[in-house]
């Protein structure tokens, strides 16, 4: 019973980590580049819409996927675009987009399928089974079977750190977002940087659109990332800038969200479950605080570049 | 008929401007190869425009440039890069929290299997230090290395990239005098290796010490191109500022009396939260002018903001006229009679987009007769202002013109004569002279030296060896957030305070000595 309960909880922390840790790695690349993306919840949604209206036309879930990527890196051209090229405030673009697509999904809703609150049911893509690893007892019953952005979350962190710290493109992302003058008198093209890590971003926070409408459930509900692109700013802050923190700090966070799932399930109540809904907003003051440890963001993040 | 390729670099009427300025006006330039050519002229002049256009970060507006005898364009730097030329800006443009190693490649890094080849990299950079004498830890961050080594990382950096022709802008402003010394047989050793350079500054010494030859600009305009063993110290410095002189500072003996200010075991952290004063001791008496020496970096901003009450005192204690005012805030402070040059004029001393008489009022804007009854009173301010332009000769067209549009110098006169009207008992000036011309230099100096002869204490925190040399009574040297000695003025020469700065201490009276007399 307890075992059973607690694999259930690994499990589900697993599954309700993947959107966060795939949009806090796009957090991630957007940051370490110098421009701040707090667009990435309304990249989220709007890509999760897009993933389900792709696998409501097609029937092909996969497709869904594609239009969520490519949608997400298309609006997060228009954030690059606002912020690196207007110098725009980025945190105003990025409210703006937030604001846009609440509205823009909800409108689509209803132009689309003349419902309010959700779409119709629609293939979502079908999990992985991963061989061997299932057969093993308790390690395969939380890993060896899940939704497929599970295991691309997973790979995409090894990616990413390889991306970031192992490559020549890795530098010179880091070099634009802590000091985009020297990066610029060696003749790294900063704008160029930039928009490639800001659309970057727009593709991973699509992945993440896509895990939850297509992946998680098998439909488009009004809002339904409720806020899972701020938690993955969190867990990027918290994972200081990196991918394996951000990896772990989403891991933590969708802990404490199964936690509180199957706290509701078995009908306990000993914490309130609104204090494990908010434990990844505490968690992130005290790391901002420096409580644990420092957590300094790139020196450049959030400010344009002037050229001279 | 300039195709003479006996020059590395030839700039031919040159003329770049800003809006509201010609910071280049028609300059003709030319480095002949393997020589180390100086480009000397005051803050402002137009130096580092010039270079910038030959670098390819600005584009000059009129004129041409040829690379060894070929006429080139150069739309940015990656082009120069390409010509073999490299440049070490005024202002390091370094990445802090990379290696001394990866700050070296970045931007052409060596790859094998699409990563950086880490191997390679480190290999090269040692090579490549160890041929031309550059000494550098290359797996160290950058932000943790001394400032002598940053500089070296930056000329490895455009070697690395296979400059012939080497930039170094103002590179001696940021080192101890040991430290020049190292950089001129560095410098040497380039030419040897047959590098041609370019060398900004615009300290008359150094030219005599390390050019072959001298072009001076002043105000955008070139002057002359000269060889410096046809010519001396006095007539390059007429040729820099236009007229005489006076290179020495016209003091009497102090009369110090008795003890102003007293800074006894001060303790704070800096901004990343790391220890910057560690026990830092001094006084400063009436009628004296006391200097703090030594390399940026050591706790000197840390300690005028400590003093000033803008920054948390950790332990120790502050006390002026005997009284202790550690806790005091900032207000309190000023209105116990300190006065505050601060170190960044354009950031704490003065609100840019504020006029000159709104700035001059700073800080007693709400005591009467400029304020009444919670009301500004204009007149009374202006015609303050309009005095105060006239005793410090402000150059400006009225009191009403934003401080932002005056010069470096002008802005910093609105300041001492901001400060100077609220009579302080103390008067603490940090880089007073920083980056402004000659001209204000000699007025600064001499109103700081006023102030002595009318009995105030004078504390000037200064990076300029010179500066500190020739104006103060006593000198006290600051390393790593300490005093390490006190010396007077007669005992202390240009060498004696370097190595101190450095950091070599001679282990004699480590704190208990803090008056030094
Ligand atoms: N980017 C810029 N925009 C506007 N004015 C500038 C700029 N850079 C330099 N200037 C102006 O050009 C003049 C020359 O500056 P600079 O070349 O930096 O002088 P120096 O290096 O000799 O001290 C100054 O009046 C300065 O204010
Ligand atoms: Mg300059």
């Amino acid at each position: 019973m307890l075992i059973n309960n607690i694999i259930s909880l690994l499990n589900t922390s697993l599954r309700m980590a993947a959107p966060l840790i795939l949009a806090a790695l796009g957090g991630v690349f957007s940051e370490r580049s110098g421009v701040i993306n707090i667009a990435l919840e309304g990249i989220m949604l709007i890509s999760a819409f897009m993933a389900m209206v792709g696998s409501y036309l097609t029937g092909n879930p996969w497709i869904g996927v594609l239009a969520a990527v490519f949608f997400g890196g298309l609006v997060a051209a228009v954030h690059a675009f606002v912020s690196i090229h207007l110098k725009a405030n980025q945190v105003v673009s990025g409210t703006a987009i937030n604001i846009f697509a609440a509205g823009v999904t909800s409108f689509m809703l209803r132009v689309m399928f003349e419902s309010a609150g959700q779409s119709p049911s629609v293939t979502k893509v079908k999990d992985w089974t991963l061989p061997i690893i299932n057969d093993i007892p308790i390690l395969g019953d939380i890993l060896g079977k899940h939704t497929p952005f599970v295991y691309i979350s997973l790979i995409l962190v090894v990616f990413s750190y390889w991306l970031l710290f192992k490559t020549p493109f890795g530098l010179r992302v880091r070099s634009v977002g802590e000091h985009p003058a020297a990066a610029d008198s060696v003749g790294i093209n900063v704008y160029k940087i930039r928009y490639i890590a800001v659309i970057m971003s727009g593709l991973f926070a699509g992945l993440a659109g896509a895990s939850l409408s297509i992946g998680l459930l098998d439909l488009f509900v009004e809002n339904m990332t409720s806020g899972r692109g701020f938690i993955a700013l969190a867990a990027m802050i918290f994972g200081k800038w990196t991918p394996q923190g951000a990896l772990l700090a989403a891991l933590l966070f969708g802990f404490a969200d199964a936690l509180q799932m199957l706290a509701q399930t078995m009908g306990l109540s000993f914490i309130p479950r609104q204090f494990l809904l908010m434990a990844p907003y505490i968690l992130t003051i005290l790391a901002l605080a420096g409580v644990i440890g420092s957590a300094n963001p790139p020196a450049a993040d959030g400010e344009s570049y002037e050229k001279e | 008929m300039h195709e003479d390729a006996n020059f590395a670099v030839e700039m031919i009427n040159i003329t770049k401007r800003f809006p509201g300025v010609t910071a280049n006006d028609k300059i003709n330039f030319q480095l002949k190869k393997g020589e180390i050519h100086a480009l000397l002229g005051e803050n402002g002049a137009g130096k580092s425009t010039l270079m910038k256009c030959l670098y390819g970060l600005y584009q000059h507006d009129e004129g041409q440039i040829f690379i060894n005898g070929k006429k080139v364009e150069i739309s940015s730097p990656n082009i120069a890069i390409k010509y073999g030329i490299g440049m070490v800006h005024q202002h390091f443009m370094l990445v802090p929290p990379f290696t001394v190693a990866e700050n070296i490649v970045l931007g052409s890094e060596p790859t094998k299997n699409f990563m950086i080849d880490r191997k390679k990299t480190v290999e090269e950079v040692n090579s490549l230090s160890k041929q031309y004498g550059l000494n550098v830890d290359s797996q160290s961050a950058v932000q943790d290395i001394s400032v002598g080594m940053q500089q070296r990382v930056e000329i490895l950096k455009a070697l690395y990239r296979g400059a012939n022709i080497l930039i170094l802008d103002e590179p001696t402003a940021v080192l101890t005098p040991q430290e020049v010394d190292e950089l001129i047989d560095i410098m040497k050793s380039l030419t040897d290796e047959g590098k041609s350079i370019i060398f900004i500054t615009h300290k008359l010494k150094e030219v005599k010490a390390i050019a072959d030859r001298v072009t001076v600009i002043r105000n955008g305009k070139l002057i002359d191109t000269v060889y410096t063993k046809d010519t001396t110290t006095n007539e390059l410095a007429k040729m820099m500022v236009g007229r005489e002189v006076i290179l020495e500072v016209d003091k009497d003996k102090a009369e110090p009396g008795e003890v102003i200010l007293e800074a006894a075991d001060l303790y704070a952290k800096n901004n990343r939260g790391l220890t910057a004063l560690n026990g830092c001791s001094f006084n400063v008496h009436k009628g004296e002018i006391l200097g703090i020496a030594g390399v940026e970096g050591n706790g000197q901003s840390e300690l005028t903001e400590v003093l000033t009450g803008l920054r948390k005192l950790e332990k120790g204690a502050v006390k002026l006229k005997g009284k202790n005012i550690s806790s005091f805030s900032t207000r309190d402070i000023i209105e116990n009679g300190v006065g505050h040059i601060p170190e960044d004029r354009q950031k704490r001393g003065l609100v840019l987009e504020f006029t000159i008489f709104e700035n001059l009022i700073l800080g007693n804007h709400y005591k009467f007769p400029y304020a009444k009854n919670g009301k500004m009173n204009y007149n009374k301010i202006k015609a303050s202002a309009r005095k105060l332009i006239k005793d410090f000769d402000i150059r400006t067209p009225s009191e009403n013109v934003m401080a932002k549009s005056l010069s470096g110098g002008n802005q910093q006169k609105v300041i001492l004569a901001r400060e100077f009207a609220r009579d302080p008992d103390l008067l603490l000036a940090a880089q007073p002279t920083r980056g402004v011309d000659v001209g204000a230099i000699e007025f600064i100096h001499s109103k700081l030296i006023e102030q002595r002869d009318a009995g105030k204490a004078v504390l000037l925190i200064s990076l300029e060896l010179d500066e500190i040399l020739s104006l103060c009574d006593r000198i006290a040297v600051i390393y790593e957030g300490e005093i390490v000695d006190i010396l007077e003025q007669e005992e202390a020469t240009e060498e004696k305070l370097g190595l101190m700065m450095a950091g070599a201490e001679n282990d004699k009276a480590k704190g208990d000595d803090t008056d030094g007399r």
